[in-house]
């Protein structure tokens, strides 16, 4: 995000006059309703406001954000974002990307606009699927899953994007689901955050992958599969109501997670880790941690601000520029130069 | 000293030209010598042009056929358009650079061979089974054979350098003896070897010790020898502040113009690829002239943070050669559909895939008119030389703004890397064309992202202006509003709307560059073909043949008269260094007979090619293919005949 002046908008501000088409009951509508609801709290300006994407269902988006947006091409959105970037660093720039856009054919642009940390907010839209091109697997599926173009089920190994994500050199990694009543709070901090802030948002595809993350993602049950990390508070799930108050503790010998029972909320007693978004290691085990035995690490995982690319690029241009001579005649007349004095001739 | 003499022996001191060619193995800094030498013939006033050949690996084994790094320069005191056909002078420091360069040697011509490097390992490296420079097989020619590498050694002893080091001046002195071949003074040279081992200054007196040991060697061979001091006076020109420059130090310096011209900052994103990256490594170097430069992960980031960068509002370039113009091509077809401003530099080389990365080729015209999906129309202009490339450049930056379109300019391997002297233009010379942006509306008014002007482009908004946000994508979108639609008649009308704008582009007439305007016949080019075609119409026209030259700048759209001012002669010959496609181009635009005189072998073509081909089309029959040359640079290394 930018330190530009706030200003007061609504969420009709946000909306355009297109006609939005998505499948119904599609999960991109929930995202973009919670967008256009955080960004009047973020006092966000739509004119400075540019939402770039690439190709997919989910890179419809710019269409329907009353701002400036970009609709590029195929995997590309981060790289047309850092140009954007480089020659107006104050926009605000929002990409939206999904699992094929952003991990497949644009993930070495994904891997380059996180590791130079491009100061803008990432929103990966994983359905696991490729909706658009009706129905293919994607990086992110799981083994097994059995599309038009793997009738038989795939068989290689699925991407995690949050791993990736910190794999490239993130500084902010953050995860919520379309759905999710705590996804604009995600969304926020993803926004507060100066650099790329990479988030993934499960998005449920209903017409090619319906209900995929249902595992942890259908409101019944959800309270003992997803673990919202909080900063500073205690990795805590479940409820007395759900099976009992559980949180992970970090078994020091093994170096790993694990499960454990909280009696009467005294998480120190069983000794619940504390969550540390500014602890790089801690993002990586926790993004790694296999769903099923734990729950479903959910908000902001990994918050660590480092110097951006743009600031950095814009200072070495001023360095280098300061004091020099900007004469383009000067210029052109660089080197080992000689003068001709006399009349014309030209003989060939 | 080993030397003998040719039996006719050319009187070298009345020549008005002369091409020297100085070939060494890839380590032995025959680049550096050529530039240096380049550098002093242009401080003494002639006219020159150049044409440095290297092996495409970086450090190819020593003493292989395959290494050996060539520099050829022409110069004189008459105007000079080509790095010459046959060298008079062959600097071969070592077996292998005898073998591959011997061919092309003038007969009568001189060697001067650094017999030092012709050692056992060196003549089987290089093939040899008799040591050439005593055998007698260079009966023919002039030659000078003496340890260069012994008396550079001699000549740095006081240094106290170790015998590798040592042998790494006989570069300089090889120049030195050139510089006394050519009475050209030392100082320059001098001061530029202080300059350049600022740090070091003990190497630099080692390298100044050993340029002056060549140059003393000259006069005392003179007096027992073929080697004779050749006194050229400058070439009569305009007068004028003059410099070399390379084509593509012209294209960055043309750009960084152009955008000043159009009174925008310039956003470069490029990615390394032969021959193109001098044009990133130039720019990298002007940020203070508001360039920013970024070195993207791959060539198609390059190009698509080159758009975001236009789309933000300032002036987006990239810059590659075919394989990276290949990767591209996708986000092209996006620049042309949100039109938005940009200038794509291809300097091309030998294809297709990977080809020949260190050779030059016009084989991408195809690919720059027509090489996109979809109906993708785009301007295309072409630089004739070095220093023509600065005037292209600008021009790029010109359509590119006020039709905002993406535009591609073609140059080339040879254009890149050959140098000319320059008359350093006066920049106020230049008609300034600023970009204008939509801040605001006139009252009442709806916005409208793709309602065109007059010339059919569309208003370029920056984000960050109030009241205007609005989306632009490559779906179809509609005429005005740019929001997406597929119907049938918006589409066709789109279609035709971006085609008109291309179509409808202003370019100045053609003119016919050396010759009249109607005749028998007119050799049509572009590109770096300029030169040898100049030579070859001028050396008919001087024999009294009706036969003219036109060389076009804009490929796509074609000036309005050319196909008129084409039809004024009675037959048309399109030599390319390619398999005929700007002929095609023309057939096709103005269903004219042209004959296409192609060359793929890498190489330039030669006058003398040019002029055996145009007198068999006034004589008997036009065009066909002029076959790979021996006697040529770049040569086929490591061939055996």
């Amino acid at each position: 995000m930018n330190e530009m002046s706030k200003i007061e908008t609504t969420l009709k501000d946000w909306e355009t006059d297109q006609e939005v088409r998505w499948c119904p009951g599609c999960g991109d509508y929930a995202i973009l309703k919670a967008v256009q609801r955080t960004l009047p709290q973020l006092g966000a300006d739509p004119k400075n406001t540019v939402f770039v994407s690439g190709i997919g269902c989910s890179s419809r988006f710019p269409y329907y954000m009353e701002s400036y947006g970009f609709h590029t091409i195929h995997g590309r959105a981060p790289a047309f974002a850092t140009g954007i970037k480089l020659a107006n660093p104050d926009l605000d720039v929002w990409l939206v990307t999904g699992d094929g856009d952003g991990l497949s054919i644009g993930g070495n642009h994904m891997m380059h606009v996180l590791r130079r940390n491009v100061n803008m907010q990432i929103m990966l839209f994983n359905n696991e699927i490729y909706g658009l091109t009706k129905g293919q697997y994607s990086p992110t599926s799981r083994e097994h899953t059995r599309t038009p173009s793997t009738p038989l089920g795939s068989v290689d190994h699925p991407a995690n994007p949050c791993a990736f994500a910190l794999g490239s050199g993130a500084r902010f990694v953050g995860r919520g689901i379309d759905v999710s009543k705590n996804l604009p709070d995600v969304l926020t901090a993803a926004h507060a955050h100066q650099g790329a802030a990479f988030i993934e948002i499960f998005q449920n595809c209903i017409v090619y992958n319906k209900d995929v993350f249902d595992d942890f993602a259908k409101p019944k049950g959800a309270e003992q599969q997803q673990l919202w990390l909080s900063h500073g508070e205690p990795m805590l799930f479940g409820s007395e109501k759900t099976g009992g108050v559980k949180g992970l503790k970090l078994n020091t010998q093994a170096f790993a997670f694990e499960v454990v029972d909280v009696a009467d909320g005294d998480w120190q007693a069983a000794g619940v880790q504390v969550h540390d978004a500014t602890n790089r290691m801690l993002a990586h085990m926790l993004v790694e941690l296999p769903f099923g035995e734990f729950p479903m690490p959910l908000g902001v995982i990994y918050d660590d601000p480092a110097p951006t690319y743009e600031a950095a690029v814009i200072a070495e241009k001023e360095r280098a520029s300061a004091g020099k001579d900007t004469s383009i005649a000067r210029l052109l007349a660089k080197g080992q130069t000689w003068t001709v004095s006399g009349t014309a001739s030209d003989p060939v | 000293m080993a030397t003998q003499t040719a039996e006719a022996q050319p009187d070298t001191q009345v020549q008005d030209s002369m091409v020297v060619r100085f070939a060494g193995d890839s380590g032995d800094g025959m680049q550096l010598t050529g530039g240096q030498f380049t550098l002093s013939t242009a401080l003494a006033g002639n006219d020159l042009a150049t044409f440095p050949d290297f092996p495409a690996e970086i450090r190819a084994p020593q003493g292989t056929l395959f290494g050996v790094s060539a520099f050829q320069i022409n110069f004189g005191s008459r105007q000079i358009n080509t790095a010459g056909d046959a060298p008079d002078v062959l600097v071969a420091m070592n077996p292998a650079a005898l073998k591959v360069n011997l061919a092309s040697l003038k007969p009568g011509g001189l060697i001067i061979a650094d017999s030092g490097a012709f050692t056992k390992r060196n003549l089987e490296k290089a093939h040899y089974e008799e040591n050439p420079l005593e055998d007698g097989s260079l009966a023919k020619f002039d030659l000078l054979a003496f340890d260069i590498s012994e008396r550079t050694i001699e000549a740095v002893k006081p240094f106290g350098l170790g015998n590798k080091d040592a042998l790494r001046s006989k570069n300089m002195w090889t120049l030195g003896l050139a510089l006394w071949m050519f009475d050209r003074p030392r100082e320059p040279l001098h001061d530029w070897l202080k300059a350049k081992f600022k740090s070091k200054p003990e190497i630099a007196e080692a390298n100044i010790a050993a340029l002056d040991a060549g140059h003393a060697y000259g006069e005392t061979a003179e007096l027992s020898g073929p080697l004779k001091q050749v006194h050229m006076p400058p070439r009569p020109v305009e007068p004028g502040l003059y410099r070399t420059i390379t084509g593509a130090e012209s294209v960055s310096l043309g750009l960084v113009a152009g955008a000043q011209l159009a009174e925008l900052p310039m956003f470069f994103g490029g990615y390394p690829i032969t021959p193109a990256s001098a044009i990133l490594h130039h720019l990298a170097r002007l940020k203070e002239f508001d360039v920013t430069t970024f070195q993207a992960e791959d060539e198609i980031a390059a190009i698509c943070a080159a758009i975001g960068a236009s789309y933000a509002g300032q002036l987006g370039v990239t810059s590659s050669s075919g394989p990276g113009i290949a990767l591209k091509t996708e986000a092209m077809g996006l620049g042309i559909m949100v039109e938005l401003p940009l200038v794509i530099v291809n300097s091309q080389r030998g294809g297709p895939s990977t080809g020949l990365p260190t050779k030059t080729e016009q084989s991408d015209l195809y690919q720059a008119v027509y090489g996109r999906n979809g109906d993708a129309p785009m301007p295309v202009i072409a630089a004739r030389s070095p220093a023509d490339a600065f005037d292209v450049a600008i021009e790029a930056c010109r359509i590119a703004t006020q039709y905002m379109t993406p535009v591609m300019l073609l140059t080339d391997g040879y254009i890149a890397n050959a140098a000319e002297p320059w008359k350093v233009p006066d920049p106020s010379a230049y008609e300034p064309f600023p970009a204008t942006f939509l801040e605001e509306l006139p009252e009442g008014e709806e916005f409208l992202p793709y309602k065109r002007d007059e010339k059919g482009a569309r208003p370029w908004v920056k984000p960050g202006t109030p009241g205007l946000m609005h989306r632009v994508g490559g779906i179809e979108k509609h005429e005005t509003t740019g929001n997406i639609d597929y119907s049938p008649a918006n589409h066709q009308r789109m279609t035709e709307l971006r085609r008109d704008k291309v179509a409808n582009i202003v370019v100045p007439d053609q003119e016919v560059s050396w010759g009249e305007d109607t005749g028998d016949l007119v050799v049509v080019g572009w590109g770096s073909t300029y030169g040898p075609i100049k030579q070859a119409v001028n050396r008919w026209i001087e024999k009294g043949a009706k036969v003219s030259h036109v060389h076009v700048r804009h490929i796509w759209p074609l000036p309005q008269n050319l196909g008129k001012l084409l039809s004024g002669f009675k037959h048309v010959l399109m030599p390319e260094m390619n398999t005929g496609q700007f002929k095609t181009l023309l057939r096709d635009q103005f269903l004219i007979d042209a004959e296409s005189l192609t060359k793929t072998s890498g190489q330039p073509f030669q006058i003398a090619e040019l002029e055996e081909a145009i007198g068999r089309c006034l004589n008997e029959k036009c065009g066909g293919k002029i076959g790979t040359n021996d006697d040529q640079l770049p040569n086929p290394v490591g061939v055996e005949k």
